[in-house]
């Protein structure tokens, strides 16, 4: 999976675009979802802080983006209820009927369709994969004291030990799991920049393939639950990144396939 | 103040009139002396690490001075650890070296010995007549990338290297890039590749060994059976497993091409084993990753017979039967009486007279394509067998119970599969999915787009036509998309006990006065009986 020249081409030219459009501090490609008739390319944008709610824009042939409204919970737990393929429409509309009664009767009740269009499911799929599996190496953030996240120009890239170890990766989200660590283990962390929850402690285990390609001139993390997703980054540099090429299916089979 | 207050050193501290506390220490001795002790202060060597602040700040300022980042003041602490953390590195410096030296080099030699150009002349002359066809890999690289498909070229390009030194190698007559499974710790390239006759007659001969190796195992344990026989032993079992269906020959069905995996090009190929049914047919209920080495096993549930090796050579025989597919027309069969026989064609060749029709039309129309690999059946082959007909190696007891079998087998009906040629727009879709997808590669440049295929029963399957190229590849996890979750088979119900019924309930067996004592109860009764008839007959 990946893009052909020209898409690469067109993103180089219209992803500048939409940064001075939207003022964004950075903006960078997220993704591709491929539908069954059609494929959405996913952007992101970010303003200086870079733990804020990140925008999202989308575009069926990476020329013309729209932006995305953020999700809502709401729609994250009717979209978790939608399964199969996205089909590459964005006005498509899911009967919830089938689906999820109850909901359905709900939004009856509240005097709307029961219907859940593509393009919310497509922002509750984004936000999932972001808060599931978007990850950056260990130091590559800051917390400064007011709380905002920089990026640690001081990053120099993790070494070659550090960089097989599923503890040097932290998912880049609220932190679920940094309340729970023993006073011990809270002790040994750097409050400046261990401020994420680490890839060790997700379930299940082994849900992500660790790789080093050449010879270990690039890391390639593969997330399993969510596949598509694959992180590089090179060790002792400051690249890294993820992006997802994939169906936006959620992979529930993962237990049984380990 | 004193003369100890802290002020920078560097720039002016030294000339007189440039001091910015020149107005607090009017008088210049005093001034003078209130320097020397502040260097000294700061010359103090620290008790616990040797270094002293003076050097200290000045390797930061020279280094500061000599990078002369942005917003120096927000990273300065973090410069000033480095500074401390390199005086140290020195030391640890061969030891850190020897441990990144292997891993990185050793690949980049291995990618290194790929592009070594092989043999003098003469064998040139030699190679060039039976030179068997290397696949242009770069070529199909270029216009499945024109999809947005495909790995690197540099990548394409190891590839390509490590497959011609396969040609070198093995005695192959045709070879193809199959494509990249992707697995836990490692991944592998697969070729696909047809032998030369010789080799395949070599793979019999193992065979034929294996057999003959296999039939005197069953000797020794018929024998080991005889003599078992002779000692008491519990009844044997009449539990006889349903006979084997044997795999298909060499060249033929699911075993028509060999493949050869590597994990990294530059590491040696190795050859898959052949293919059995039983091994597609529990492929089909197990979904499992692959983790990259061939010899780990599966653990399922089914049983998977075999290792990993042989679990991705059945996943590599049902991804070709499901999703190679090739225009229409391309291929037709070599003779057109063998479409009547049952088995159905099984060979093609090249149309010389195909047409390639228009791009346009290949997008649109899922008819203008066609699968040139026969599906596999329920049973896991190609070509239905019945396999009560099997085995010449009767024993008596065999004869037996053939004719059982043949009463069974008549009630497994003969599988037929869609005859070779079939058109894809016949492929059942899932639900609303339809099996295939079909794209022009660009919308922009009409002249030269390319048709392409992706499927959606095999995520990661792709095919690309344009005019009378076309090529199937595959990259991917290994695994066939469904709509609903994977419910793994369940293990069957415990077998059901022997009812329990007084027969054979065990009770303890009474004592010797448990024994008495109902004798003596039972004579009583007797005696009372008898008294009581004596009675009845003194009334009488």
């Amino acid at each position: 999976a990946g893009l052909s020249p020209e898409r690469r081409a067109a993103l180089g030219a219209s992803l500048p675009l939409v940064q001075r459009d939207y003022r964004f501090e950075r903006v960078w490609f997220w993704g591709c979802i491929q539908g069954v008739r059609g494929a959405y390319y996913i952007a992101e944008g970010l303003g200086p802080d870079r733990a804020a709610p990140r925008s999202r824009l989308y575009s069926l042939n990476c020329l013309d983006w729209s932006l995305l409204t953020p999700a809502t919970k709401e729609m994250l737990a009717l979209a978790e209820q939608v399964k199969g393929r996205f089909q590459g429409d964005p006005s498509f509309e899911y009967s919830l009927a089938e689906i999820n009664a109850e909901a359905a009767a709900r939004l009856i009740e509240s005097g709307k369709e029961p219907v859940i269009k593509e393009e919310a499911r497509l922002i509750a799929t984004i936000e999932q994969i972001d808060r599931a599996v978007g990850i950056v190496p260990r130091g590559a953030f800051v917390k400064t004291p007011l709380g905002s996240v920089h990026e640690n120009r001081h990053f120099e890239g993790l070494s070659l030990v550090e960089a097989k170890k599923l503890s040097s990766y932290f998912h880049f989200t609220e932190p679920v799991n940094l309340k729970n660590k023993t006073l011990l283990e809270k002790a040994d962390l750097d409050p400046s920049t261990d401020f994420l929850d680490s890839l060790e402690h997700d379930i299940p285990r082994g849900s992500w393939s660790i790789q080093l390609e050449k010879g270990g001139t690039v890391v390639v993390l593969r997330s399993l639950l969510w596949l598509g997703l694959t992180f590089y980054h090179v060790p002792m540099t400051k690249q890294f990144g993820y992006v997802y090429f994939g169906t936006g299916e959620k992979n529930l089979d993962l237990p049984f396939m380990l | 103040h004193g003369p100890y207050r802290p002020h920078e050193p560097g720039y002016g501290l030294d000339q007189p009139g440039y001091s910015p506390y020149e107005d607090e220490i009017p008088d210049p001795q005093a001034r003078m002396l209130a320097i020397k002790n502040a260097k000294a202060y700061l010359l103090k060597t620290s008790t616990r690490s040797g270094l002293n602040l003076y050097d200290h700040f000045a390797n930061i300022l020279t280094k500061i001075l000599d990078e002369q980042p942005a917003n120096t003041v927000d990273i300065i602490e973090n410069i000033s650890k480095d500074v401390k953390w390199a005086k140290f590195q020195k030391k640890m410096d061969t030891l850190r070296d020897e441990h990144l030296i292997p891993p990185t080099f050793e690949a980049a030699e291995k990618c290194k010995a790929l592009f070594v150009k092989e043999g003098g002349e003469e064998e040139r002359e030699e190679v060039e007549e039976e030179m068997p066809s290397l696949p242009n890999v770069m070529e199909t690289a270029f216009y499945f990338e024109q999809a947005g498909i495909g790995l690197s070229k540099d990548e394409c390009y190891y590839i390509f290297l490590s497959l011609k030194n396969l040609i070198n190698v093995q005695p192959i007559q045709t070879c193809r890039f199959w494509g990249k499974i992707l697995g836990l710790e490692m991944n592998y390239i697969i070729a696909e590749v047809q032998l030369r006759e010789g080799g395949e007659e070599e793979e019999t001969g193992e065979e034929g060994e294996e057999t003959t190796a296999e039939g005197e195992k069953e000797m020794g344990e018929a024998e080991e059976g005889e003599e078992k026989e002779k000692e008491a032993e519990p009844p044997k079992s009449t539990y006889k497993p349903p006979p084997e269906v044997p795999k298909e020959e060499n060249g033929t069905g699911t075993n028509k091409y060999v493949y050869f995996v590597c994990n990294e090009p530059g590491k040696p190929w190795v050859k898959l084993p052949p293919v059995t049914p039983a091994q597609i047919v529990c492929a089909r209920k197990i979904k499992k990753f692959f983790t990259g080495r061939l010899d780990a096993p599966v653990v399922s549930f089914p049983p998977f017979p075999g290792n990993e090796a042989n679990y991705l050579r059945a996943q590599i025989a049902r991804i070709s039967a499901g999703t190679h597919v090739s225009p229409t027309g391309f291929y037709q069969f070599a003779n057109e009486d063998e479409e009547e026989e049952e088995g159905g064609g099984d060979t093609y060749e090249e149309n010389p007279e195909f047409e390639p029709p228009p791009v346009a039309e290949m997008v649109e129309s899922l008819a203008t394509w066609a699968h040139h690999v026969k599906g596999i059946l329920n049973q896991g082959r190609c070509v239905w067998i019945n396999p009560s007909q099997k085995s010449e190696e009767n024993e008596e007891e065999e004869d037996e119970e053939e004719e059982d079998k043949e009463e069974e087998g008549e009630e497994q009906q003969e599988e037929r599969g869609p005859p070779l040629l079939t058109l894809i727009s016949e492929d059942e879709g899932m639900k609303d999915l339809p099996a295939w997808t079909a794209q022009a590669s660009t919308d922009l440049i009409p002249q030269y787009s390319l048709a392409i295929l992706q499927s959606n029963r095999w995520p990661g399957a792709y095919a690309f036509a344009s005019g009378r190229k076309f090529e199937n590849i595959y990259f991917g996890w290994g695994h066939k998309y469904s709509p609903e979750s994977h419910t793994p088979a369940l293990p069957p119900p415990a077998q059901a006990e022997f009812p329990s019924g007084p027969g054979i309930t065990e009770t303890a067996d009474p004592t010797v006065e448990e024994e008495m004592a109902f004798k003596a109860a039972q004579e009583e009764a007797l005696a009372g009986a008898e008294e009581e008839e004596d009675e009845e007959g003194e009334d009488d």
